[in-house]
């Protein structure tokens, strides 16, 4: 290898032959890859790579920003006050339907043997502005202007006004990558709405489809059914809408169907989006398959685990312990250890907390 | 014109990140070529001596730290695009502009290549064919690009 390089024959100024040289960086390149692919040791330097590519991005994305700006601040009286009008319409209907939430929530908790009322399973909310940059093409990433400075953690749930988004990825001090859920990577454990069906939606790419290629052929589902997350996986708490199924071609030879749903999240003209923190106590938490701590000994998590003790008629948690979490990981990075379906869904917070320098 | 091609090389460097980060139309983001590889490249043929192999490497990392799934993975590509262009310099460096933006399809379709195979490799797969087409989008832009940087600084041969 490190021969090729004389060939061309003229001298070079320093550290010998282009293949030479060449052999080393790619030597350097290999063991960065091998590193922050199969071991978190970059982390810290993912998020110092972070802080640092935010002022840079920052930059490039303000002539948009600066735009935006002055296409906002160009808006005339009458189209803001119709907007204004608009927006106080939607508040009060919003305002009129959660009216009957509390008590919808109390007699639900009733129903569900619980004594005392349980809080909504969202605990906060963090708005979140969308940074217009260029995270890769083809991927369906977007970058926000929020970071562990706010408390945002790895694999936090991010949605807007109209469903689920996506989950954080690489955290920085002040800015985060958010996998969409349609990026080709993203799984996403959900539930068909009206049967309650458990599957996985996948990510094609195309920010108007999601995939569900894990229905078999029998299931019962219909154009137009709505899919909801279920919960599992450990990151979404369940019951958020997610998409409306479009299109399901059934292939009489095939075993599986294959169905597409349209995300209601407006994935491509947000210009914010909401990150959610979740109560881990409550029903709707998501049950946390604790794929991370498994490769290095958590003594609370065994291969198997004894039968949980016989819980009190019309106490089981709706989602807790579902026999559909074989593959419900929602990994942002498949690990070979992921797929435990014997761990207990122990109430532990729900994700690796922030990694603060 | 200078006598060092450092200031011209490190311009041009910003500039095509720059262009590689601008936030676009979904539909001509997947047609943009790839800004910075072929500056690595141009610099590598043109003034092999200061521009080289890791510049390429350093450049690779640039883009690894804004958009790589995995760190490292454009830091050996482009460092490839570097190397081919460091040890073929003298042949390109000869031959037309047209014969030229073929080797450059040829070079920008490697760099693909080796990016598709680390993504699969380390499971972030990105399969669909519209990846392969910023490298006949690089080829079309590389003589006006090679024109444009041919401007900023001339080495004395």
């Amino acid at each position: 290898m490190a021969g090729f390089g004389t060939r061309s024959g003229s001298p070079y100024s320093r550290g010998g032959s282009p293949g030479f040289r060449f052999t080393l960086y790619a030597l350097a390149s290999i063991v960065i890859m091998v590193l922050d692919q199969r071991m978190d040791l970059l982390e810290r330097a993912r998020y110092v790579l972070q802080a640092l590519t935010y002022p840079v991005e920052v930059a490039v994305n303000s002539p948009v920003a600066g735009w935006h700006w002055l296409e906002r601040s160009m808006t005339s009286r009458a189209a803001l006050e119709a907007e204004n009008r608009r927006l106080r319409t939607r508040m009060r209907d919003l305002e009129v339907r959660t009216l009957r939430f509390d008590a919808l929530a109390r007699q639900n908790a009733a129903l569900l043997g619980l004594k005392q009322a349980v809080p909504p399973v969202a605990e906060r909310w963090l708005p979140a502005d969308i940074v217009d940059i260029e995270l890769g093409r083809l991927r369906q990433r977007v970058l926000i202007d929020r970071g562990t400075r706010n408390g945002v953690f790895r694999n936090q749930a991010v949605l807007d006004d109209y469903g689920v988004v996506g989950q954080t990825m690489h955290v920085g001090p002040w800015s985060a990558d958010v996998l969409l859920i349609t990026d080709p990577e993203h799984d996403l454990p959900v539930q068909i709405a009206r049967t309650g069906f458990r599957t996985i939606a996948v990510g094609t790419g195309d920010p108007n489809a999601l995939a569900l290629p894990y229905l078999p052929a029998n299931a019962d589902v219909k154009v137009g059914d709505e899919l909801v997350t279920s919960g599992l996986g450990g990151i979404f708490p369940a019951g958020y809408p997610v998409a409306r199924i479009t299109q399901i071609h059934h292939g009489a030879m095939q075993r599986m169907n294959q169905v597409i749903a349209r995300p209601f999240a407006h994935l491509q003209t947000d210009r914010a989006v909401m990150l959610l923190w979740f109560r881990p106590g409550s029903p709707a938490a998501p049950v946390q398959p604790n794929q991370q701590q498994l490769p290095t000994g958590n003594p609370g998590a065994q291969p198997l685990a004894p039968p949980p003790p016989p819980a009190p008629p019309l106490c089981t948690p709706p989602t807790a312990g579902s026999p559909a979490s074989g593959t419900a990981a929602t990994a942002a990075h498949p690990s070979p250890s992921g797929a435990t379906p014997a761990v207990p869904p122990a109430h532990k917070p729900p994700a690796s907390p922030p990694r603060t320098p | 014109m200078s006598a060092s091609p450092g200031g011209a090389i490190f311009k041009s460097v910003g500039v095509a990140l720059l262009l590689t980060l601008l936030p676009l139309p979904s539909w001509l983001a997947v047609a943009r070529p790839d800004f910075l590889v072929l500056v690595v490249f141009y610099w590598a043929i043109q003034t092999p001596r200061s521009a080289g192999i890791g510049l390429g490497w350093v450049c690779g990392l640039l883009l690894d730290a804004f958009q790589g799934p995995v760190l490292g993975e454009h830091a050996l590509a482009v460092a490839l695009v570097a190397y081919l262009g460091v040890r073929e310099h003298q042949r390109i460096r000869t031959k037309p502009l047209l014969q030229q933006s073929l080797v450059v399809l040829a070079v920008l379709a490697l760099y693909q290549f080796v990016l598709w195979a680390i993504d699969g490799w380390s499971g972030h797969p990105l399969t669909t064919p519209l990846r392969w087409v910023p490298a006949f989008t690089g080829a079309l832009v590389w003589a006006p690009l090679a024109g444009v940087l041919a401007r900023t600084y001339r080495p004395r041969t």
